[in-house]
């Protein structure tokens, strides 16, 4: 089959972008949206041209590191699948195909279909694990989770971080991101002890970085790779409303500063 | 020089409580005086760094990709063994520890093993203080599944996604100390050379990514946990990324390299659909607990629809020849079966490379239900692949490079032979054998970051008193010019060829005549035809853009340049180690029945080769294999 694609071109963030078009020859239905990049790729090398810079690791739907907006849609708006997991028996022979990084003022385009999501390993630093040192745990079996909370945490924790939800958003909120961790971890007991100051923390962190506020339209659930679900939004803004109420305890003089 | 694998004396149950005890302590107001290197953030990289800040080191973590959450740790599907015996089958330490050295075909080191089987306890006990939500029973107490190579279930599992889980716990430990300013993280950043002073490892040399600046780090200590070198064979399960960069340049320097010839091939993958194929994607060695394995009878019925071909012209081929363990044979077994049937002509799908992986009997006992919730994420991905639906017809499955066994050689602390040079994870040859078992990839990773590589580097730091030196010393900058001028050359060539085609080319050269069977006559037409290939690449690749920017052409171009050096060693030491053994499988040397030969007289030791120099043949050293505990039987699976 062939494909008519325009991919956006931008040299460097301070420089503006562009779409350039090329042509997908003889591309088979049974590659990935990825493999048939590599091939435009390997025809701009071999004519002396820059091949596009995106990002891509496993190539398997798992790492989170692909990152493109096919069609207008982060990922291609195939139910449950990433860039990478796209196969082009999904396109029609002939078809135009846009491809664009993620578009969020919190990611800001590093080159081509590269963009920069430190912000969400800034968002993890700031509440998204327990507090346990190595050597500390107790035995595994002695704190039991119900099978069903330990499913819906895996629901959550099934996020893998690619950013999907922000490049979807109208306002480019990361609700979605930071609800599915904040979810994982305050529904386990391992979670509990430091429940309020993680869910605080992170919403902070999250609005410092500049994501958008949260709408509830849905757009991010649409098309999260991993199928997170809105619930854990409600689930993290009950939390997050509880920990306000509760309010953060003053340190005494005794206790010093920090 | 003599390899000394510093096995602490006594008994095998006592080694690592007596040498933990013997190790000297590093004292608490000390530690911060100390800078460690991390390289990759893998599990193992990921629970070191995290676990050293903790304990008060400095720490320095770099990784390649754009965030310490996507090494390929990631992706690894199925589970983690832990000695647990919570399903009360009769598992223990010495079980876990057996089943392993068994796996391995005898061709790892007792000791280290048996420690990895005693942590394995303590591993399950972190991760789920972490929050990893691992599969629970419904009284709340953890779920165990049962895989290749054990008749026990100890494996550990959440979903479908195992390693994403115990990755982003060791993600969170380590965010929790970058967050706390213990542990500095330089993402997109690869490390390009390891910096020795008086023959200690002293930094390293990285570029970054984005801006293509080359710099220097200093450090009292050099971890390196960047995994595996699979992708030397170009198509495997590995991630676009994972390379031998970091370990063949350290070998350079100093650290010798031990049994390259290891690699494991697994079993159960998706068959290659065409030239366009960038890498392979492999379906969970759980799925062998209710798939059937089989292939027509006879050749004529290959093109049949499955289903069609009626139960008794099935050959259950796994089945039939190991009974006692059936479709949950090791991996290098199950891998060089399906080979054969597909050699006989009895594989298929397109091009005949395929095996049928049969759930239509655990539907018709279990329900869909309960297949969907086990496997339901490794279904849809199949699906997503390759368009079918593997609820209403079997999934067609190959083997593939996975894994490899064979790494830097590393003594009982896990330091290489450049001291202070520290290997982890899949990057080291330790525990594995010639073979590992299913599971056992995130227990050692976890196994040396978490519990075992905290104590021994403290006892380095101890015991030797490293001296500081500043990255201004002569040999950080001759490092820095090495590695400025590797890149000018690679981007000056500008030849006719892209780096990918030298990359496949290699890769098929490697898969065709170093692969799942080797022969001698295959192996000496790599020993040619690669030395060939590599003078080719450095008068005839093409690279393109500059090295002051981001440019992911000559970051391939350096690893398919260490690659094509990489690969002469494999070749070469699967040449020299004239028997069969796991996943080394040397057609010259099988019984007659087709299974593994081993030659426990001439090669019960490590390979470990010392780098001599560009155009010279690399050094042999021998580490003796002395099994205290276990006889060496032959493996046996019927």
């Amino acid at each position: 089959m062939n494909l008519t694609l325009k991919i956006w071109r931008q040299k460097h963030p301070a420089i503006p972008g562009f779409f350039e078009t090329h042509e997908a020859k003889d591309v088979s239905p049974d590659m990935s949206f990825l493999e048939m990049l590599d091939v435009v790729n390997e025809q701009l090398i071999s004519e002396g041209k820059e091949p596009f810079a995106f990002d891509s690791d496993c190539r398997e739907g798992i790492c989170g590191t692909c990152s493109l907006v096919i069609n207008g849609v982060p990922h291609g708006g195939h139910k449950g699948t990433t860039a990478c997991q796209l196969h082009l028996r999904h396109f029609q022979d002939g078809q135009t195909i846009t491809v664009e990084p993620w578009r969020a003022r919190a990611f800001p385009v590093v080159k081509d279909l590269i963009v920069d999501r430190s912000a969400f390993d800034r968002i993890i630093q700031a509440g998204g694990f327990v507090s346990v040192n190595t050597g500390n745990a107790p035995e595994a079996n002695s704190i039991p989770v119900s099978k069903e909370i330990a499913d819906l945490a895996m629901d959550a924790a099934a996020c893998i971080g690619c950013g999907a939800c922000v490049a979807a958003c109208k306002n480019a909120s990361a609700m979605l991101f930071v609800a599915a961790k904040v979810s994982h971890l305050n529904y386990l007991p391992q979670g509990k002890a430091e429940k309020d100051r993680r869910v605080r923390n992170m919403v902070a962190k999250m609005d410092e970085e500049g994501f958008g506020n949260c709408t509830v339209t849905g757009s991010c659930e649409a098309v999260c790779p991993k199928e997170v679900r809105l619930e854990f939004i409600a689930k993290m803004n009950r939390d997050y409303g509880a920990a306000l109420l509760k309010g953060e305890r003053k340190k005494t003089a005794a206790e010093g500063v920090g | 020089m003599s390899l000394d694998a510093k096995i602490p004396s006594g008994p095998l149950a006592q080694k690592w409580d007596k040498h933990r005890f013997n190790m000297k302590l590093v004292n608490p107001a000390n530690k911060r005086k100390f800078e460690i290197i991390v390289v990759g953030t893998g599990l193992a990289g990921a629970s070191a760094a995290a676990s050293l800040a903790e304990l008060g080191y400095q720490v320095k973590s770099f990784c390649f990709q754009d965030s310490p959450r996507r090494a390929h740790s990631i992706a690894a599907q199925g589970g983690i063994n832990a000695a647990k015996n919570y399903p009360n089958d009769g598992d223990s330490v010495y079980r876990l520890f057996y089943d392993t050295v068994k796996g391995g075909d005898f061709r790892a080191r007792e000791a280290n093993v048996y420690r990895l089987a005693q942590v394995s306890v303590n591993i399950i006990d972190q991760c789920v203080a972490q929050g990893v939500p691992f599969a629970r029973e419904y009284g709340g107490t953890l779920a165990n599944r049962s895989f290749g190579g054990a008749q026990v279930s100890r494996t550990f599992y959440a979903r479908g996604q195992t390693g994403q889980q115990l990755l982003l716990g060791a993600y969170s430990a380590l965010s929790r100390q970058i967050g706390l300013g213990n542990v500095r993280m330089f993402p997109r950043t690869e490390l390009l050379d390891v910096v020795v002073v008086d023959g200690q490892a002293k930094g390293i040399v990285v570029r970054n990514l984005v801006t293509g600046e080359i710099s220097s780090h200093a450090g009292d200590a050099v971890v390196l946990a960047t995994g595996g070198y699979g992708n030397v064979f170009f198509l495997s399960t590995n991630a676009k990324g994972c390379n031998v960069t970091a370990t063949w340049r350290a070998c350079k320097k100093g650290a010798f390299f031990a049994n390259p010839c290891y690699t494991q091939i697994h079993p159960t993958c998706i068959p290659v659909s065409g030239d366009h194929q960038s890498k392979l994607t492999l379906m969970s060695e759980s799925l062998r607990n209710d798939g059937r394995v089989w292939v027509p009878k006879r050749k004529e019925d290959c093109g049949k629809p499955p289903a069609s071909i009626p139960e008794a012209d099935r050959d259950y081929y796994l089945e039939r020849k190991y009974p006692s363990f059936g479709n949950l044979a090791p991996r290098d077994i199950s891998s060089r079966a399906a080979k054969e049937v597909c050699d006989e002509g009895r594989g298929v799908g397109p091009g005949g490379r395929g095996v049928y992986l049969d759930f239509a009997d655990s539907i018709k006992r279990l329900g869909e239900g309960t297949i969907r919730e086990r496997y339901g994420n490794l279904f849809e991905m199949y699906e997503r692949i390759t368009g079918e639906n593997a609820y209403r017809q079997p999934m067609r499955i190959y083997p593939a490079v996975h894994y490899a066994m064979g790494g830097t050689w590393v003594d009982y602390n896990l330091m290489s032979t450049l001291p202070g040079l520290f290997v982890i994870g899949e990057a080291n040859f330790s525990d594995h054998g010639a073979n590992r078992l299913g599971a056992s990839a995130l227990m050692q990773g976890l196994g040396d970051g978490y519990f075992i590589l905290p104590y021994t580097i403290g006892h380095y730091f101890a015991s030797t008193r490293p001296a500081k030196v500043p990255t201004s010393h002569a040999e950080f900058k001759k490092a820095e010019e090495t590695v400025k001028a590797l890149t000018q050359r690679l981007l000056g060539i500008n030849g006719r060829r892209s780096v990918v085609s030298f990359h496949k080319e290699l890769g098929k050269l490697m898969w065709e005549n170093c692969g799942m069977a080797r022969r001698r006559q295959s192996l000496e037409t790599n020993l040619k035809r690669i030395p060939e290939l590599r003078e080719e690449f450095w008068k005839n690749v093409k690279v393109t853009g500059s090295g002051a920017e981001l440019n992911q052409d000559l970051e391939l171009a350096g690893r398919v340049a260490d690659f094509l050096e990489f690969a002469e060693l494999l070749c070469l030491d699967a040449l020299h180690r004239e028997e069969s053994c796991g996943g080394h499988f040397r057609v010259e040397y099988q019984t007659e029945d087709g299974e593994a030969k081993r030659d426990d007289a001439n090669f019960a030791y490590v390979a470990a080769w010392e780098y001599k120099g560009p155009d010279r043949k690399p050094e042999l050293h021998k580490e003796p294999l002395v099994y205290e505990e276990v006889h060496m039987a032959t493996r046996s699976y019927k």
